[in-house]
């Protein structure tokens, strides 16, 4: 079999995302299957990183596989200085599969090049984080039945938020409306709009939360980080138009969803939790099973 | 009678003269086509009057005749470059440059923090704009503008 990593979402064709996500339901089902027994999946999470590493492994031990590996890079070579080439060279010898988190951009594009083994990128930098998106597709057509045709809110830092540019892109294979809510300083980068337009799909620019919140779909939740701000007072300023409240959902579409890629500090209120439409916990949930279907898809495994 | 001393840069007898570089960017052209490392005669011109570059530089290599796809490789530095292919004295073809499709190992990545910029990674880009040039990285997948190009 000729090897086959996911480093971007891109990597795979529509036809190979609605393969993976039906392949999760099945997972959904009956997550307990012994496909990975004998093998062995190395985690290498050179920043660390809980959740997406936690749900990785849930994934792997559920399908009977072994785990090698670090969560941060401390414990590894790299802090004697090691090349990431040598690192992956090495480790690929001891494997089957690489999971691996980095700081720097393109560093999992270059590690699939290096290693003998499948790679996927549990987030390079700034980059590429495919898996989230895959679980997000996954989360949006279990809880709309489809992809075609949504009305996708997306929230929150839209300028630095990698998770909803990947989710954009991939969205905008099946004719989705976008209607992206951020503070000026955040707003969607041009490249991405003009992404849009070239695509020929529908999206509004707005500065706050209002009555059209009512026509989502998808409300798709981000963090507004005080980090990104050059000037605090704008955070000040706009620290509290971000957030999503229980009183805000009233006149919602019924089959409306809210996401969030976690962790969430205050942009979703508590309040918003016991809602039916708060759907963030079990999107997470939802990320093991999709992880389980990416690896046994990239090692060839049928169910 | 002794003969007027004379340089011996006139014409070549065989091989290739690349006309219209940016007087700035002769040395980078050199440096990609490789030509320090030739043993073939070369002679090159520099701050040479030019009414659409201002100041423009020539190189003539004698004996050499370039494929399209490594001549294509200076388009980044010398995008109006005009190749004459010389043989006997004679120009039997004259060629323009193209911007290629993909570049791989000339510019550098303008994203600090991509990974060819931190480990010895032969840089890969695809061109997703000719005019002004824009260049795709293959690993980070930012873009590089022609305002931001360096040639490694």
């Amino acid at each position: 079999m000729k090897k086959r990593s996911l480093v971007s979402i891109d990597d795979f064709s529509t036809e190979e995302i609605l393969k993976v996500i039906d392949l999760a339901v099945e997972f959904e089902k009956q997550p307990i299957r012994k496909l990975l027994e004998g093998k062995v999946i190395a985690t290498l999470f050179f920043e660390p990183s809980t959740r997406t590493r936690l749900s990785f492994e849930s994934a792997i031990n559920k399908l009977g596989g072994k785990i090698v590996g670090f969560s941060d890079s401390s414990s590894s070579s790299v802090s004697k200085g090691e090349t990431l080439h040598d690192t992956i060279k090495m480790v690929s010898s001891y494997c089957d599969l690489i999971v691996m988190r980095h700081p720097i951009e393109g560093s999992a594009r270059y590690a699939s090049e290096v290693a003998s083994v499948p790679v996927i990128n549990a987030g390079d930098g700034a980059n590429q984080h495919p898996t989230q998106t895959m679980l997000d597709l996954y989360s949006i057509r279990k809880t709309q039945g489809r992809l075609e045709d949504l009305n996708i809110f997306m929230v929150g830092d839209l300028k630095y938020g990698r998770t909803v540019h990947s989710l954009m892109m991939a969205m905008s294979r099946w004719n989705a409306t976008f209607n992206f809510i951020a503070p000026e300083e955040l707003r969607m980068p041009d490249e991405f709009k003009l992404y849009l337009d070239n695509m020929g799909l529908k999206y509004y620019e707005h500065t706050d939360f209002t009555d059209i919140i009512s026509k989502a779909d998808i409300i798709y939740m981000t963090r507004v980080q005080k980090e990104r701000f050059s000037d605090p007072m704008e955070y000040e300023k706009v620290k509290n138009v971000y957030v999503l409240r229980n009183s805000m959902l009233e006149n919602t579409k019924p089959n409306m969803r809210i996401l969030h890629p976690l962790p969430r500090v205050n942009e979703i209120h508590p309040d918003v939790d016991s809602n039916p439409k708060a759907y963030y916990f079990e999107q997470a949930l939802n990320g093991v099973y999709t992880r389980q279907a990416i690896l046994c898809t990239l090692l060839g495994i049928k169910i | 009678m002794k003969e007027p001393k004379q340089l011996s840069v006139s014409a070549i007898q065989n091989g290739t003269v690349i006309d219209h570089i940016p007087a700035k960017n002769l040395f980078k052209v050199i440096q990609i086509l490789g030509l320090d490392r030739f043993d073939n005669q070369i002679t090159f011109g520099t701050n040479l009057e030019s009414k659409k570059l201002g100041k423009k530089a020539i190189i003539k290599i004698s004996g050499k005749y370039f494929a399209d796809d490594d001549i294509n490789r200076i388009a980044l530095v010398a995008p109006d470059a005009k190749l004459n292919i010389i043989k006997d004295y004679e120009v039997i073809e004259k060629k323009v440059v193209e911007v290629p499709d993909t570049i791989t190992g000339i510019a550098r990545c303008m994203n600090p923090k991509c990974i060819t910029n931190f480990e010895a990674v032969t840089t890969r880009f695809k061109v997703v704009s000719k005019k002004n040039v824009a260049l795709k990285c293959y690993y980070c997948e930012k873009i590089t503008n022609q305002e931001n190009l360096q040639i490694i």
